[in-house]
């Protein structure tokens, strides 16, 4: 991995910070008139998500971490790791529950996800934005009720729970938005 | 706006002049980079050094609109290429001046109030010291407080820049413009010193802030070249110690203030932002017709 200096600080970089791999969230140059210049930087701890802030002076230089983004086939869980293919080379990874995280009740078999690797091992799971997915269990739905407003909470095949119109039935299944959490529509089998 | 700048300048008589935006030599500023062109010399970081030729040679009180090229300078407000306006008044110090800059306000932005602040003052009322006088150890602390940063120096002036960038500036300029003047001497650049009611040796430099952005910045020249020779081999130095790039000092502009630069009091104003002020609006993108990203 090579290192990048401060001018080149772009949204989305990956770099070594204290020993922990980063993503470049904001790079702003600062400079009080003359005098040196300063990068006020913002940056996401990808082992822990949280977001810091550090201050460089400009022209100063971070290592890049070797962090990739795949997009992997999700195959299944057997409850202690979650296990993803990539489409080309049918090589498998195994995530654990730090890695997946939420994204765990959004996946499904067979769907796409983005898999971050950081040394060749993954550290991060985003599901596809949206999922289609079966209702297992909601109250029973109500005929003709499609005008009025109202929801209700209903359980999904993967264990998730969302807020779903109060007209939709068990066995349906709905499409999700999984960045929000949110119910976008019924689709039709 | 470029209309109004040059009605504003010819009602008060002054000229409007054209410099070489390629030279020879260029800003010795350890903090300033120019780009430099293979066989020929440096794109300008401002009109200065030629300016002050022309006034050198008599011309009188001068204004420039022209572009400026820093490179490494680029972000929300920071363009590597960008539009300048800089005028010199002879015979007036940095005080008149800043009346000046204030007329041109009220013209362009309809902004009747402005606000003066010394340097002093700005530290003591935000982070309760004098920065002239406050121990390196006290205002490493300080600034480190105040953001989180990996490196460490024996520069004070690193430090007061830091905490002027991050926690001074913001603030500055909110209820009307605000010239901040009085700096520390040892970041005079090409202002004279001189010494303040409190007996302190100040720069006789000011930057003008709206709403936290500097908008300008502005001397009472220094005229004596045995002074700027030191300062341009103190700034030589110091480059040579931080590895940067060495530049050839403007031997054309110690000659010029060898034969005599008048006294005078000169400002530098940076358009695009004062434009984006005007429109309201928070990154300098919106005010240049295509951004770095697609020229």
């Amino acid at each position: 991995m090579g290192s990048y200096s401060t001018n080149e600080f772009r949204s989305g970089l990956k770099v070594m910070l204290d020993g922990e791999p980063c993503s470049i969230i904001d790079n702003e140059f600062v400079k009080p008139g003359k005098g040196q210049a300063f990068n006020r930087v913002k940056l996401r701890n990808l082992n822990t998500g949280r977001v810091l802030e550090r201050t460089f002076k400009s022209g100063e230089s971070l290592e890049g971490a070797d962090v990739v983004d795949r997009s992997m086939e999700y195959l299944y869980t057997d409850g202690e790791f979650w296990y993803f293919m990539e489409p080309e080379t049918y090589e498998q990874h195994q995530a654990d529950k730090k890695a997946v995280g939420d994204s765990a009740q959004w996946l499904k078999e067979q769907d796409a996800c983005e898999v971050t690797l950081y040394n060749g091992a993954p550290l991060s799971v985003t599901p596809p934005n949206f999922v289609e997915l079966e209702i297992t269990e909601t109250d029973p739905g109500l005929k003709g009720d499609t005008a009025q407003g109202g929801s209700k909470p209903a359980t999904l095949s993967t264990g998730a729970v969302v807020k779903v119109p109060l007209f939709i039935d068990q066995g349906e299944v709905i499409r999700v938005d999984t960045r929000t959490g949110e119910y976008v529509g019924r689709v039709k089998s | 706006m470029l209309a109004r700048i040059r009605a504003f300048f010819a009602e008060r008589q002054l000229i409007e002049v054209e410099t070489p935006l390629l030279c020879s030599a260029t800003v010795t500023d350890p903090h300033l980079e120019s780009w430099r062109v293979e066989g020929v010399g440096f794109l300008q970081t401002s009109p200065e050094y030629a300016m002050k030729r022309l006034l050198a040679a008599g011309s009188g009180s001068i204004y420039q609109i022209s572009k400026a090229f820093r490179k490494d300078e680029a972000g929300k407000r920071h363009n590597r290429e960008f539009t300048l306006l800089e005028w010199y008044r002879t015979g007036f110090d940095h005080w008149q001046l800043m009346e000046d800059v204030a007329d041109l306000l009220e013209k362009l932005l309809g902004q009747k109030q402005v606000m003066h602040l010394s340097y002093r003052q700005a530290f003591e009322n935000s982070v309760g010291f004098n920065p002239h006088q406050v121990s390196l150890d006290r205002l490493r602390d300080c600034a480190r407080q105040c953001c989180r940063v990996d490196f460490d120096s024996d520069d004070r002036d690193l430090w007061l820049n830091l905490l002027l960038s991050h926690r001074i500036e913001p603030e500055l300029g909110r209820s009307a413009p605000t010239f901040l003047y009085d700096y520390p001497a040892s970041q005079a650049a090409l202002a004279q010193i001189n010494i303040d009611e409190h007996g302190e040796a100040v720069a006789e430099r000011f930057e003008l802030y709206i709403d936290g952005m500097e908008i300008a910045n502005g001397y009472r020249e220094l005229t004596d070249p045995e002074e700027q020779l030191a300062r341009f081999d103190a700034d030589l130095l110091y480059r040579q110690q931080q590895g940067l790039t060495p530049v050839p000092i403007d031997r054309h502009l110690l000659a010029a203030l060898k034969s005599g630069l008048p006294d005078c009091a000169g400002v530098a104003l940076g358009i695009d932002r004062l434009l984006m002020k005007q429109l309201g609006v928070e990154r300098i993108d919106e005010v240049l017709s295509f951004s770095q990203e697609r020229v």
